[in-house]
């Protein structure tokens, strides 16, 4: 299959040979876990359990409200032992409501889990999306949209391709590799149950060239298949960003503000089709996931198969412990991950990779003048030019920055690597972005509050419109009755003297 | 000579008395400065610049009588944008960012008097007589006029905390940098 040049981009160090051939393996049980309500994008989950409640495996905690939401499941059986705040894997570092979960060791799995669906070909797109929301699945690349909003898109859009990221292109990150090396199967009855949901005819899975047996595993998995390809793409970051990995299969550049779906192609991660797998064919809801724990600061890295909630602590210690100083824990990959505010925070839905950077991987050096160099206009993927953009960002004129296209940034990062000054360019643009959404934001509210005071004074004015109506009728009445008493009345007698 | 006089006069008369017809026809009734400024207003009614509302304010401001930077709710996008239309620099002293407020009436100390219900510019307040009164949280928008009238120091003003959703970047201090 022919494939298509994407612009720009970068090739870091990959770093993946330290876990890339080291396979999945299983933590054991932790004592307590800890399941934020917010794992995704969209609106938290409202909690349905309490303090103190005894809950199995697979259980309801926190049911999606909203459109865009997702519940969240017991990873095990044991006691609700709190519901409070506590750190989210988040580089804020901000508290969030999260279920504490004591486990009782027992593991039982909770009796009303919903029967398999035996063939979900047969099976409605919408039996198959409630299933998916019902399993809590968000995007498990990174950025955690939930799976059933975006599986919904084949009733708006005409979708002719799923496509089937299994790019990894960050470096350290090799959870989705030993995954489609581990339960190839799985993952392809899962991307062909979200094809067949789309109404998708045709299944595209995309793995970078640097894993090649990754790719002959998926080859020979698919080959039974009818519509599902795997195909090789040139390792160049950021090839597994949605829009890039689109136009390199297709050749279309996806237009800003709109989504691939426009083109006909919506893109889910490998760990995702897992979990549809798991959730359609064995009615399980996802509790859980694999995520690659490295960085030069551990002397054990792994592929580490982990309940949802676990502390990052745990698994920090379950790899060696810190052996060397770390500089910064980061969420994700090096590339387009966010620090992490400790160690003392759990897994996520959405979490990949869990990293501890040693100071000489951080290589965090005082921002420099930029000597216009332009190696940044030349990489960017996304063809803005990142140098313009930082200026303006840099004396505040955020409308300029807007202008010049920074919400079609996709925080890649690539510009902040390549920068020869060390000028933390993407770091300008993900500020801008945040400022420029939060202006939004106050701008509707303002709106909001302004028609308010408008609803206001009309009905202030009504009830004085309707007040003087009121006193005018009174009136009126009151001279009717006047005038009519008058009328009843005999006329005064004229007893004027002399008439 | 006398004709150039003549003809010269003739058409300042007759100018003359077109542009006063004019002037009465086509008269503007208001200011459109006024309006146009009005537009760039929150038009939350809060009163917090000093003026009455904000049609009150945008006058003000199209005489250049008022501060630009008297709007509260409004913040720097409104003062940004009104410094851009009367062409003046914002003089950024003067204007202290706030942080968004909203107020919370306290239970044990109201006593279902209405003050408040008949200041609030957006009806973000919910009461009877002798009832409680209660704050929509999500309509306030902060304005203080019924935490100032309150009598029994019921309401207190409480700050919209900073949450995940609304969490963002600060921006890079790499202050010596040049770019």
């Amino acid at each position: 299959m022919k494939l298509f040049s994407i612009r720009g981009g970068i090739h870091p160090d990959y770093r993946k040979e330290r876990t890339s051939e080291k396979a999945i393996v299983s933590f054991p049980l932790p004592a307590t876990l800890y399941i934020p309500l917010q794992q995704h994008i969209g609106a938290p989950a409202e909690v349905v359990v309490k303090e103190g409640d005894q809950v199995k495996k697979g259980q309801m905690l926190a049911k999606g409200q909203g459109a865009v939401s997702a519940p969240q499941h017991a990873p095990t059986s044991g006691r609700i032992a709190a519901i409070a705040e506590i750190t989210a894997p988040h580089p804020s570092g901000l508290p969030q409501l999260t279920v504490v979960l004591e486990s009782d060791g027992k593991d039982e799995w909770v009796g009303d889990l919903p029967q398999p669906i035996a063939d979900p070909f047969a099976a409605s797109p919408d039996e198959i999306r409630a299933r998916v929301a019902w399993a809590g699945i968000v995007g498990m690349g990174g950025a955690a949209f939930p799976t059933p909003v975006k599986l919904n898109l084949g009733t708006q859009l005409k979708i002719h391709t799923l496509l089937l990221n299994g790019a990894e292109c960050e470096p350290y990150l090799t959870c989705d590799d030993r995954l489609m090396r581990e339960h190839a199967a799985e993952i392809i009855d899962g991307a062909r149950i979200m094809a067949h949901t789309l109404g998708a005819g045709r299944v595209v899975i995309a793995i970078e060239d640097n894993k090649p047996e990754a790719k002959k595993i998926m080859t020979e998995a698919a080959s039974g298949h009818a519509g599902v390809e795997v195909i090789g793409v040139p390792v160049q970051y950021p090839m597994g960003s949605e829009r890039h990995l689109t136009q390199a299969i297709t050749g279309l550049e996806t237009p800003a503000r709109k989504l691939t779906a426009d083109l006909g192609v919506v893109v889910q991660n490998v760990a995702t089709a897992r979990a549809v797998h798991h959730a359609v064919r064995h009615g399980r809801p996802l509790i859980g996931r694999v995520v690659t724990v490295s960085g030069g600061a551990l002397p054990e890295p792994k592929n580490i198969d982990v309940l949802i909630g676990t502390k990052l602590s745990d698994l920090v210690a379950f790899c060696g412990g810190l052996t060397k100083p770390a500089k910064r824990f980061v969420n994700g990959g090096p590339m387009m991950g966010q620090p992490l505010p400790g160690l003392d925070v759990p897994v996520v839905k959405g979490m990949s990779g869990i990293l501890a950077l040693t100071a000489e991987e951080v290589n965090e050096r005082p921002a420099s003048p930029c000597i216009r160099c332009g190696t940044c206009v030349t990489i960017c993927p996304c063809g803005l030019v990142p140098v313009e953009m930082a200026a303006v960002i840099r004396k505040d004129h955020l409308d300029q920055a807007a202008h010049l296209g920074v919400m079609d940034c996709v925080s890649c990062g690539s510009c902040s690597y390549i920068c020869p000054s060390h000028i933390p360019l993407v770091h300008y643009f993900n500020f801008a972005k945040g400022m420029l959404n939060a202006q939004d934001r106050e701008k509707r509210r303002l709106d909001r509050v302004k028609n308010l005071a408008e609803a206001r004074n009309a009905r202030l004015e009504k009830a004085a419109a309707a007040k003087k109506a009121a006193a005018a009728a009174a009136a009126a009445a009151k001279a009717k009755a006047a005038a009519e008493a008058e009328a009843a009345s005999p006329p005064p007698a004229d007893n004027r003297p002399g008439a | 000579m006398l004709l150039a006089i003549g003809s010269v006069a003739v058409m300042g008369a007759a100018l003359g008395g077109l542009l006063g017809v004019a002037a009465k026809l086509l008269a503007v009734e208001e200011n459109p400065l006024e309006v146009e400024l009005l537009g760039m207003l929150p038009g939350a009614q809060c009163g917090q610049c000093g003026y009455v509302g904000c049609g009150q304010y945008a006058a003000a401001l199209a005489k250049g009588e008022a501060l630009i930077t008297a709007c509260a709710p409004g913040g720097k996008p409104v003062i940004e944008a009104l410094a851009k239309k009367l062409g003046v620099t914002p003089d950024m002293d003067d204007h202290e960012e706030q942080v968004q407020q909203y107020a919370v009436v306290d239970e044990s100390l109201c006593i279902g008097c209405m003050r408040c219900l008949g200041e609030c510019s957006v009806d973000a307040i919910v009461g009877a007589a002798k009832q409680m009164h209660t704050v929509i949280k999500q309509e306030c928008h902060g304005c203080k006029k019924c935490f100032d009238i309150c009598p029994t120091e019921a309401i207190k003003m409480v700050s919209v905390p900073v949450t995940l959703s609304s969490w963002h970047w600060h921006k890079p201090d790499d202050a010596t940098a040049v770019h």
